[in-house]
C-alpha cells in the first residue's frame, strides 16, 4: 500500500473559488473536482471573511450536493389528491412556467397583493424584494420576523447599526467581552476566529446565557439566566453604571442625545418631545441639529454642540418661557431608579452581587484600560482629533435577546448600555459594518397606504422599510393593515422585517383578508420554520364549504424534498449552492467587514442537476414573462438574457451607477460602489476570489456616526443620502412619537381604539422591563417552566438532516434537563417524557444536563423531522426520536384586551417570540410507544429523487456521482 | 527522530465538529479512504471518522463546565495497537512516528483497537478492515501543494487554530514550545503509550478590581452637582440688617 497522494495523470483536477452557503455566514470555498466530481471543499485563504478557515457544515458541503433529497424536476401535485400527500407528477418547466404566468398575470391585474411572496434565509431578498416590488405586491418579506428582527430594529433605532451583517464586537482589541443570548449560528466562522484569538490574547470572556453550550463552554464565566429576562439585568447593569459613575460623559455628550433637553410639559403637545430651536433647514431623513443642551457654564440653555459648551446631563430646567425641561439622561437615571440589582436578582435568578460585579468590570475596563490609536480624523462639527479612543468592553447577542416578546426594549437597553460605556464604533467596542452606521431610521419607507397598491403598477414604495413616525405606517384609513402579515399596522408598528410567521395564519382566516397564491422559496413553513406546526399543515390543507383551497395555490422552490414541499401544488426544483451564480450584494446584507464594504459571489463550479434551476432565473423569467418595468424595455421585450447578465446591467433607475455588485463597475472595471455596468465584471470577481473588499482609509473606520470624512465618502458613493450626523437615540423620540399619537395628542394617523393602551405602553421612549406577554397570559403553576431551543454549529436550522455526514452528528434530540427537574417530576436520564404547553405537547426524550438553569428546559433547534421527509427512510432518528418543539409554541396569544388574534411577537417590531413559552415535563406512561409524537405519515419520495443507499462510501473521480 | 503529532488547545476549542468532517471530506477521496456511512439515510447512521468531538459536563450547576474534546489517534511513541497485531498490518513509522494501518495486511481482527486505550481506531464495515487517523499523510508531503498546507485537514479547517501540528521531537517547533508553556499533557500517561498528541488545558481570565478604581476623583456624577441656589428675590439678611 501506497502512502502518497493518489496522483494518476489522466484525472482531470480543476480547483474552483465560490463562496458557501451551508449557512448564512458565506465564507469563500475552494472547491477542488476530481473528473468532474467534487473532491474537496476548503476554506480560501485569501478571503477575507474566513481566512482559510471552515466549518462543520461547510465541510459536509459534498454530501449536500449528492444527496438522495434533491429535487430534480418541476412538480405538479396530481389532481385529486391532498395537500400534504406529496403525491406529484414531474411536469416541464414550460408547463410550470405557463402555469405562473396565466395565475400571476391574471393576480396582477386584478389585486396584486393577492400574490404573497415569502422567502427563508435566502440571501437574494434585494431580487425577491425587487421581484415583488415590481409585480405591485406588498405582501413580501424575508424570515427576519422569525428569526432577530428585534436585534435588528432595537439597535438600529438606537445606534443605526446592529450585529452579524450590520456590524459586530471588535475582539481584536477588546479586553472584555460579554456574549449574551448567542446561538451558535450568529456569527459562525469569523466569530469562532474572533474568539480564538481573544482569549489567546488575555481577554475576558463572560457568556450569559440560560445554557452552557458551544461558544459560552469556553467562557472564563458562565452566568446562568432565566430566558426573557435579560432586559432586567442590562436595566440593572445600568442602573448600577449610572449610579457609581461609571459612563463615559464625554460620549454621552456629543455621541449621543444624552444631553438634549426633553420638554417635560405634559399638558403640551410636544409633551416627551426634544426643545428645538428653530424648524430645520431641510427635512429629510436625519435628525436636524437644532436640540438644546443645559450649559453648566453659563447656566442657561445653548444649542448642542456649541463649540466650548459643557452641558449637564443631569438635572431639571426651566426654559424663559416657563417650559420644564430635563436632559434625557436625567430621565434615563429616573426610569432605572427602581431597577436594583437587588430587584433583577428576583427576575433573573442572577445574584445581586454578581450583577454588580459585572457593572464594575464593564465599567472600570472601559474607563481605566481606554487604547489611543494613533489616528486623526475629524468630527462632523469640524473637530479634529488626533486620535481614536476606544473602550474595549464589546459585546455580542442574537436570538436568545431577541426572540422574546420584550425583545425590543431588551436590546434598546444593551444598545444603551453600549452606548454609555462610549464603544459605539470605536476599537475594542463595538464597530459597524458598510452599509451602515445607517440615519436612525433609514430612509426607506413602504407605502403609506392601500392606494400604494394598484393593479399592473409596481408597488408604490418599497416592500418593508423603516418607519420614522405613526405617519410612515402602513395602514387603511381606519389604521387597519394593508399587508397580509399585518406588518407596519397599529399592532406591530416597526416590523421592519415583516412577519412570516403568521402569513398562512391569516391567509388561512382571511384576515385581514384571503389571497390566492403564496409562493414559498426555501422556507420550511410546513414545519421548523412554523410556530404551532400541526396547526398550521392543516390550515395550508383546509377547504372551505365550496371545497376549495382556503389558500387557493402554493408554490414552493426549494433544492431538497422539505416538509413544505409535501404542501406545495407546483413544486420549483432550485440548484445547490455549487450550481449557481448568485450575489451577496450591497442592496442586501453583504459580507462588509469592519473596515469597509465587501460583496461577493458565488459562481457554479458544477452543473445543476437534473432540470434544477436556479430561483434567481425563475425570477428573472417571470419578471419577463410578466412584463415586469425592471425586467423588460420600453416595448415590453425581455431586457437580460440571464441572472448573471442581470446582475451586470440592472441599475436602481437608468445611469444610477447602482447595482447589485459594488466591485469593478464602470466600462473597463475601474470604479468601485457606483459606474456603470462593467460587461467583465462576474471575471473580475472570479479573478478576485469571488470577492470585492474595499478598505477604507484607517481615518474613515471608526467613529462613523460622527465622522465628517467617512459621512461624505458614504455620501458621494451613494451608501447613504445626507452626510449628517447619526447621533445615538438613548431616548428614543421615534416612539414617543408613536404613544403622542396613541395619547391623541398628535394630528395625523391614529391607533384604533383598541389599540390605543397597546400603543401608549410599548412604545416608551426609555426601555423600560415587562414580563414576557405570553407568561402574563399563562398559568405559571401548571407551566412552571420556560423551554427554549438553541442552534448546534453542525446543524444549520433545518437545511442538512439530507446531509449522510451531518446527521450522524444530529440524528436526534433531546429534551435537556437540570437533574432536580427530573426529580421534581419523576423521571430519569433517557426516560420518555411529554412536554406540554398550554397549545399542545411532544413526547421526546429527556437527557439530564448540569449546563442548564433548573427553570429552563432546551433542545437543539429543527433536528427532529417528519417521517419520510428530506430523502430519509420513514423509520429515521430524526422522525422516530428527534422532535420539534415548535408544537407546543403558538403564533397566535390567547384572547386578550389588545385583540383576539395578536401575534405571539414583540408589540413593536413582530418578532417572533419562539422563547416566550412556558411548559411543564412529565414522564411518558410505560405502555406508550417509545417513539416521538407526534408522528405523521410517512413522506413519499417524489419523482426525479436519487436512491438513498444503506451502505455508501464516498470516493471522488471515479464517475459515480455526477 | 521525528515524531509528528497534533496539539489540541482546549482553552478555545469550541465544538464545531469542522475537524470532524473535514478530515472525512479528505480522508474518504484520499489513500486511506473510501470512508464507509452505514445507514446513511436511515436509523442509526453509523459511519467511519478518524476524528470525532466528544462534549463532556464538569461539576453541578451552577458551577458547570462544558468541556468539548476532540479526538483522534494519539500516534503513540509505544503504540499498543502495533505489537498485538499479527499481520504486521498496523505499523509505526520511522521517519516521521505517524501509526498507520496497511489495508492490504489488515486480516480485521480487531486486535489493535481492543488494545487502543484510547478507542480511536476505525473499523470500516464494508472493506472489513482496521482505519484510522494518518495525520493526513497524502497531504503533509504533497510537493504539489502550497506549503503552508500541507498540514492534515482537521488543522486548516479549525476555525478556532485550535489545532497545532508539528514534530514534538523538535524542542523549537511550534508544538514543543505549546507543550512546554501552556502546560500540554498527555491522556492517560499510566498506560505507558506515551502518545504523542497532547492537550493544552482551559485557562481561566479574571479581573480583579480594587476599592478605589470604583470611586474616584474624577467620576463624573461631579459635574452634575447642583449646589441648592435660592430665587434672586427670596428674602436675605443682607435685605434687612444695618
Amino acid at each position: 500500500m501506497e502512502y502518497k497522494a493518489l496522483q494518476d495523470p489522466s484525472d482531470r483536477i480543476e480547483v474552483k473559488n465560490t463562496t458557501c452557503y451551508m449557512c448564512a455566514c458565506r465564507c469563500g470555498i475552494r472547491v477542488t473536482l476530481k473528473n468532474g466530481e467534487v473532491r474537496y471543499i476548503q476554506g480560501n485563504p485569501d478571503h477575507p471573511l474566513n481566512q482559510g478557515v471552515i466549518c462543520a457544515k461547510g465541510s459536509s458541503g459534498i454530501m449536500k450536493q449528492y444527496s438522495p433529497a434533491r429535487l430534480t424536476k418541476p412538480l405538479l401535485r396530481k389532481q385529486g389528491t391532498e395537500r400534504g400527500d406529496a403525491q406529484f407528477e414531474a411536469i416541464s418547466w414550460d408547463q410550470a412556467f405557463g402555469i405562473m404566468e396565466e395565475r400571476l398575470g391574471r393576480i396582477r391585474a386584478e389585486d396584486p397583493k393577492k400574490f404573497a411572496l415569502f422567502t427563508g434565509r435566502d440571501q437574494m431578498q434585494a431580487l425577491t424584494g425587487l421581484f415583488a416590488r415590481q409585480f405591485g405586491t406588498p405582501n413580501y418579506a424575508a424570515h427576519g420576523g422569525f428569526c432577530s428582527v428585534n436585534m435588528a430594529a432595537g439597535m438600529v433605532y438606537t445606534i443605526g447599526g446592529s450585529f452579524w451583517e450590520f456590524g459586530g464586537p471588535d475582539l481584536d482589541r477588546a479586553k472584555l467581552f460579554v456574549m449574551i443570548g448567542t446561538a451558535e449560528d450568529h456569527h459562525s466562522n469569523p466569530l469562532k476566529i474572533a474568539l480564538s484569538k481573544f482569549k489567546r490574547n488575555g481577554g475576558r470572556f463572560i457568556s450569559v446565557n440560560p445554557v452552557r453550550t458551544g461558544y459560552s463552554a469556553i467562557a472564563d464565566e458562565w452566568v446562568p439566566i432565566k430566558p426573557g429576562t435579560d432586559g432586567a439585568l442590562l436595566l440593572a447593569i445600568i442602573h448600577e453604571l449610572i449610579a457609581m459613575g461609571l459612563y463615559d460623559r464625554e460620549f454621552l455628550v456629543n455621541y449621543t442625545n444624552a444631553a438634549e433637553l426633553v420638554n417635560m410639559d405634559d399638558a403640551s403637545s410636544e409633551y416627551g418631545m426634544f426643545v428645538r430651536f428653530e424648524v430645520p433647514p431641510e427635512e429629510g431623513c436625519f435628525d436636524a441639529q437644532n436640540k438644546l443642551w443645559w450649559d453648566r457654564e453659563l447656566d442657561h440653555p445653548i444649542s448642542t454642540h456649541t463649540p466650548g459648551a459643557d452641558p449637564y446631563l443631569l438635572g431639571d430646567f426651566k426654559l424663559s418661557d416657563g417650559t420644564p425641561v430635563k436632559p434625557s439622561f436625567q430621565l434615563l437615571k429616573e426610569r432605572v431608579e427602581e431597577y436594583t440589582p437587588e430587584w433583577a436578582e428576583r427576575i433573573t435568578g442572577i445574584p445581586a452581587e454578581t450583577i454588580r460585579r459585572l457593572a464594575h468590570e464593564m465599567g472600570v475596563t472601559a474607563r481605566d484600560q481606554k487604547i489611543e490609536l494613533p489616528i486623526a480624523w475629524t468630527d462632523v462639527w469640524d473637530n479634529e482629533h488626533k486620535t481614536v479612543t476606544g473602550n474595549p468592553v464589546a459585546f455580542h447577542a442574537m436570538r436568545g435577546l431577541a426572540a422574546h416578546s420584550n425583545g425590543f426594549h431588551t436590546i434598546r437597553a444593551l444598545s444603551i448600555l453600549m452606548s454609555i460605556l462610549g464603544t459605539i464604533d470605536r476599537p475594542g467596542g463595538f464597530r459597524h459594518k458598510a452599509p451602515f452606521p445607517r440615519p436612525i431610521p433609514p430612509c426607506a419607507k413602504t407605502p403609506k397606504g392601500p392606494e400604494g397598491v394598484q393593479p399592473n403598477t409596481v408597488l408604490g414604495g418599497m416592500p418593508l422599510g423603516w418607519p420614522a413616525d405613526p405617519d410612515d405606517l402602513f395602514v387603511d384609513e381606519a389604521g387597519e393593515p394593508v399587508r397580509i402579515d399585518k406588518a407596519f399596522s397599529w399592532e406591530y408598528p416597526l416590523s421592519v422585517h415583516g412577519l412570516m410567521h403568521n402569513v398562512i395564519t391569516n391567509a388561512w382566516r382571511g384576515d385581514p383578508y384571503p389571497i390566492d397564491t403564496l409562493l414559498i422559496f426555501m422556507a420550511n413553513m410546513a414545519w421548523n420554520s412554523s410556530m404551532h406546526t400541526d396547526d398550521v399543515r392543516r390550515m395550508l390543507n383546509d377547504k372551505n364549504e365550496n371545497g376549495d383551497y382556503k389558500i387557493p395555490f402554493i408554490i414552493v422552490a426549494d433544492a431538497f424534498q422539505s416538509e413544505m414541499t409535501a404542501f406545495a401544488d407546483l413544486v420549483l426544483p432550485d440548484t445547490t449552492y455549487l450550481e449557481r451564480y448568485d450575489v451577496m450584494s450591497i442592496l442586501d446584507r453583504p459580507i462588509s467587514e469592519f473596515d469597509g464594504p465587501v460583496d461577493s459571489v458565488r459562481i457554479p463550479v458544477v452543473p445543476p442537476l437534473g432540470e434544477c434551476k436556479p430561483f434567481q432565473e425563475v425570477l428573472i423569467e417571470m419578471g419577463s414573462r410578466l412584463k415586469l418595468p425592471a425586467f423588460v424595455d420600453k416595448d415590453g421585450k425581455r431586457k437580460y438574457r440571464d441572472y448573471p447578465d442581470f446582475i451586470v446591467n440592472y441599475e436602481t433607475e437608468p445611469g444610477s451607477g447602482i447595482g447589485f455588485l459594488s466591485g469593478w463597475r464602470g466600462t473597463a472595471g475601474e470604479k468601485f460602489m457606483r459606474g456603470e455596468p462593467n460587461p467583465r465584471q462576474w471575471e473580475m470577481y472570479a479573478k478576485n476570489d469571488c470577492v470585492y473588499h474595499h478598505e477604507l482609509p484607517k481615518s474613515y473606520q471608526y467613529m462613523r456616526n460622527w465622522n465628517q470624512g467617512y459621512l461624505e465618502w458614504a455620501r458621494n458613493v451613494r451608501l447613504t443620502r445626507y452626510a449628517e450626523p447619526i447621533n445615538i437615540h438613548i431616548y428614543s423620540e421615534v416612539l414617543q412619537k408613536f404613544r403622542l399619537a396613541a395619547q391623541g395628542k398628535s394630528i395625523g394617523k391614529q391607533p384604533p381604539a383598541r389599540l390605543k393602551k397597546r400603543i401608549e405602553k410599548f412604545c416608551d421612549p426609555l426601555p423600560f422591563y415587562y414580563e414576557p406577554l405570553e407568561a402574563q397570559l399563562s398559568d405559571l403553576q401548571k407551566y412552571p417552566l420556560n423551554a427554549v431551543t438553541q442552534r448546534p454549529m453542525a446543524m444549520y436550522h433545518s437545511w442538512d438532516s439530507q446531509n449522510a455526514w451531518l446527521r450522524q452528528i444530529h440524528a436526534h434530540n433531546y429534551l435537556m434537563v437540570n437533574p432536580v427537574v427530573g426529580k421534581a417530576n419523576g423521571f430519569e436520564d433517557g426516560d420518555w417524557v411529554w412536554v406540554e404547553s398550554q397549545w399542545g405537547k411532544v413526547r421526546c426524550m429527556a437527557r439530564f444536563t448540569e449546563a442548564v438553569e433548573p427553570g429552563t428546559v432546551w433542545t437543539w433547534n429543527a433536528i427532529g423531522k417528519a417521517s419520510g421527509a428530506w430523502g430519509l427512510t420513514p423509520d429515521a432518528n430524526e422522525s422516530k426520536k428527534g422532535f420539534l418543539l415548535n408544537h407546543v409554541i403558538s403564533e397566535e396569544l390567547p384572547p386578550h384586551a389588545d385583540g383576539e388574534h395578536i401575534s405571539n411577537s414583540d408589540p413593536l417590531t413582530g418578532q417572533a417570540a419562539w422563547y416566550d413559552v412556558r411548559v411543564k415535563v412529565y414522564k411518558a406512561a410505560d405502555d406508550e410507544p417509545q417513539e416521538t409524537s407526534p408522528q405523521y405519515k410517512p413522506m413519499p419520495k417524489f419523482p426525479g429523487m436519487g436512491v438513498a443507499k444503506t451502505i455508501q462510501a464516498f470516493f471522488a473521480g471515479k464517475g459515480e456521482w455526477k | 527522530m521525528t515524531q509528528l503529532a497534533l496539539v489540541i488547545d482546549l482553552n478555545v476549542c469550541v465544538g464545531c465538529h469542522a475537524c470532524v468532517t473535514n478530515c472525512k471530506e479528505w480522508n474518504t477521496s484520499g489513500i486511506a479512504g473510501p470512508l464507509v456511512d452505514m445507514n446513511p439515510y436511515g436509523a442509526d447512521p453509523t459511519g467511519t471518522f478518524f476524528n470525532r468531538v466528544q462534549t463532556y459536563e464538569a461539576g453541578e450547576f451552577p458551577k458547570t463546565e462544558t468541556l468539548h474534546f476532540p479526538k483522534s489517534c494519539l500516534h503513540c511513541e509505544e503504540p499498543p495497537c502495533v505489537p498485538v497485531c499479527p499481520t504486521g498490518a498496523s505499523f509505526k513509522r520511522a521517519e516521521d512516528g505517524i501509526v498507520l494501518v496497511d489495508y492490504d495486511k489488515c486480516i480485521g481482527c480487531k486486535y489493535c483497537s481492543w488494545a487502543c486505550p484510547y478507542g480511536v481506531r476505525e473499523f470500516d464495515e464494508q472493506q472489513k478492515v482496521m482505519k484510522k487517523c494518518t495525520l493526513c499523510v497524502d497531504r503533509i508531503y504533497d510537493a504539489s501543494l502550497p506549503e503552508k498546507e500541507r498540514k492534515p485537514a482537521c488543522v486548516l479547517a479549525c476555525p478556532t487554530s485550535a489545532r497545532l501540528f508539528g514534530d514534538v521531537h523538535d524542542p523549537e517547533s511550534e508544538v514543543s514550545v505549546a507543550i512546554r508553556e501552556r502546560g500540554g499533557y498527555q491522556l492517560m500517561p499510566e498506560w505507558g503509550s506515551k502518545p504523542s498528541n497532547h492537550y493544552l488545558p482551559r485557562r481561566k481570565t479574571n479581573i480583579r478590581i480594587h476599592e478605589d478604581e470604583l470611586v474616584r476623583a474624577d467620576n463624573p456624577l461631579v459635574k452634575e452637582g447642583h449646589l441648592p441656589k435660592p430665587a434672586l428675590d427670596e428674602p436675605s439678611f443682607d435685605d434687612v440688617m444695618f
